[in-house]
């Protein structure tokens, strides 16, 4: 579509300049320009031989069945899981977890705080796994690289603005670069909602890649915040968005903003990934993130992911959940497990 | 021959069937016992019941046969319910005490009727709702008196005001006394609700009727959701959870049964709760209730308010 207008735009200066007289010159245009169009050719040819993405028309992304949808998440939740599949599902929910503190009165002591909890979740319960990363504003991103040094837990940081988004393209490039430069191993970058629901999708994709690019090394995630997207269209439309312009990860939510994620939007977005898979051959990883604070809730999300996606994505390294207080829960449950008792939230660590 | 036949048969049925067709009763609507958590009426999660039956083996209900997690269910509402009701005005939970009263006052009646149907005669019956009623006013009384009774100034020999009060426990598991079906009820959740606490109550076995009319009382009477939370079922089977789940902080058993006091005392000792007795009182008399029913699930607290040297002080003046 795009390549039309560039073409008439050749043919005009074409025709100017043939009326500027010099009939050799103009036949020697002629001749590079059909050189040129063969030249166009035969790289369109080897991108799509090579399966090297090109991009498809955004307006065009799937449409989603909302009924469908919400049947088939709820059925999930159906599925019964029990004793030694429940301990695993459990242990890998808490070495999948982001733990996350993004509040306007975190303290350097707060997170050197959440940092150490990362590390030990329960010192009693032999075997138990590290969470995957710990999450913090970039301000804070130094502090945690150096609590946790040498745990291999992961410092990932939100940037951009977050959670708005509503700031110009250079202070998010630069928000970026600080994070990174002060050690985050990962971004979560928040999508500019309004430019998408204007229908700017351009904008919105030319900012993912300038925010994957000031990221270097660093893995993206990017936040669609799907509670303000009102639609699964547009959920599906804006993962899409996401994945070709660079992301390694899509992620729900900022957890500023209710809904979060929800079983549904997330069984959108992991279709969304498993459709560019068998387009591109690239893994995606997903990141719902806020209001899972249920461990049953996390073994649900788990169920679905091993569903739509399979084995290979069950691990940290693909799947992650952003979430606050799912940790103590999860804890709880293992101690149940193990001791038969029901637990009581008063005898586990906040933070 | 066979149209014949067939002609007789339906003269011989057609006069029954226009019978049943004008004639036929209604059918009694007979109310489900379902139990009470968090505000709403579940069935219990495991799908189990069992039948209520009086002393002549009559069966008067399909009861709910609680289980385990539908304890733990309760004890996860008790718990949320009990940051409101705890710091909640004393003087608001007087008034919400009384208007229990008033709305059980209001279903007298039904509360008799099912009584009788649990073998009582009337007169009983009207005692037991009376006297039911009259301890929810009496207790609804106490709420905002007991802290002034209870508390108290501590000569301390330090420049320190040092004073003690009660405060609610937090959530509390009881077993309610199985010999009556209301006024035991009553007489256990009014003190431990009175002082703050929020509570999951096990009802009489045999007698499960009247805990579940209560508990429709409770939800049209401005007791927010959780705060009572009442369960139908075996004593053997759930009196463990009472006793060592970890989220309750507090432990009421109302039977005389050394084996289950021991087993509790065991099982309680895990998170230090608090263990009561009830298995020596008669319900019905005046001494069923008194202000020290409520100190059992209260938690006294001192605090010693660093001030100028009164201690060593002689007037100054």
């Amino acid at each position: 579509m795009e390549a039309a207008p560039r073409n008439a735009e050749g043919m005009r200066s074409i025709a100017y300049s043939g009326t500027a007289a010099d009939r050799k010159t103009n036949a020697a245009l002629h001749k590079q320009l059909k050189t040129f169009v063969l030249h166009l050719i035969v790289t369109i040819k080897i991108m799509t031989d090579k399966k090297i993405s090109y991009l498809p028309d955004f307006t065009l992304s799937p449409r989603i069945d909302q009924v469908g949808i919400e049947e088939r998440a709820a059925r999930i939740t159906k599925r019964s899981i029990k004793k030694e599949t429940k301990v695993n599902g459990l242990l890998l929910t808490l070495n999948m977890i982001d733990l996350t503190t993004l509040e306007g009165k975190d303290t350097e002591g707060k997170v050197k705080q959440l940092c150490y909890k990362a590390m030990h979740l329960m010192d009693v319960y032999e075997g138990l796994p590290t969470v995957a990363a710990v999450c913090v504003y970039p301000s804070m991103v130094k502090t945690a690289k150096k609590a946790l040094e040498g745990s291999g837990i992961k410092v990932a940081s939100v940037a951009t603005a977050f959670p708005s988004g509503q700031a110009p393209q250079s202070v998010k490039i630069s928000d970026t670069k600080y994070a990174v430069q002060q050690g985050a191993d990962e971004i979560d970058m928040v999508i500019s909602r309004g430019k998408f629901l204007e229908g700017e999708y351009n904008f919105v994709f030319d900012e993912i890649a300038a925010i994957k690019e000031a990221c270097g090394e660093a893995r993206l995630k990017v936040i669609l915040e799907t509670g303000e997207l009102v639609t699964y269209d547009k959920v599906r439309r804006a993962s899409d968005i996401a994945m070709y312009a660079g992301a390694d990860f899509i992620k729900t939510s900022t957890g500023k903003i209710s809904p979060a994620a929800t079983l549904p939007v997330t069984l959108v977005m992991l279709q969304a990934i498993r459709d560019f898979y068998y387009k591109t051959g690239k893994m995606i990883g997903m990141k719902p993130a806020g209001g899972i604070s249920k461990s049953k809730l996390a073994l649900h999300y788990l169920v679905m992911l091993n569903e739509i996606l399979g084995e290979d994505w069950m691990n940290n390294k693909w799947f992650r959940f952003g979430a606050s207080s799912l940790a103590n829960d999860v804890l709880m449950q293992l101690m149940k497990e193990k001791t038969g008792i029901y637990q009581g939230k008063d005898y586990f660590s906040i933070d | 021959m066979a149209t014949k036949v067939l002609s007789k048969k339906l003269k011989t049925q057609t006069p029954v069937a226009a019978k049943k067709a004008t004639a036929s009763e209604r059918l009694e609507v007979l109310k489900t016992y379902k139990i009470y958590i968090g505000g709403k009426f579940p069935r219990t999660e495991s799908g189990r019941y069992y039948k209520a039956q009086n002393a002549n083996g009559h069966t008067l209900a399909n009861v709910c046969l609680s289980s385990r997690k539908d304890f733990r269910e309760a004890v996860v509402s008790a718990r949320a319910a009990f940051a409101d009701w705890g710091s909640r005005a004393a003087f608001n939970r007087s008034q919400i005490l009384y208007r229990i009263a008033e709305m059980l006052e209001g279903r007298k009646a039904q509360f008799i009727e099912e009584l009788c149907r649990q073998n009582i005669s009337t007169t009983l019956a009207e005692k037991e709702v009376t006297l039911s009623i009259d301890r929810l006013i009496y207790y609804a009384g106490w709420c905002d008196k007991f802290q002034q009774v209870l508390s108290s100034v501590n000569p301390v020999a330090s420049s320190h005001f040092n004073f003690s009060n009660p405060e609610p426990t937090g959530v509390v598991a009881a077993i309610a006394p199985q010999q009556t079906s209301l006024l035991g009820l009553v007489s256990v959740v009014a003190p431990i609700i009175a002082g703050g606490n929020t509570c999951v109550v096990l009802a009489s076995y045999t007698k499960p009727l009247c805990a579940v009319t209560f508990a429709e009382v409770l939800n049209s009477s401005d007791v927010p959701a959780g705060v009572v939370n009442i369960l139908t079922g075996k004593i053997s089977e759930l009196y463990p959870y009472f006793a060592d789940h970890m989220d309750v902080n507090a432990v009421v058993f109302c039977e005389n049964d050394a084996d289950i006091k021991n087993a509790i005392q065991l099982k309680a000792s895990n998170n230090l709760k608090r263990v009561i007795f009830y298995d020596k009182i008669l319900w019905e008399n005046i001494d069923a209730q008194s202000p020290y029913f409520i100190q059992d699930t209260q938690e006294i607290k001192t605090t010693w308010h660093p001030i100028e040297n009164i201690g060593g002080a002689k007037a100054g003046y």
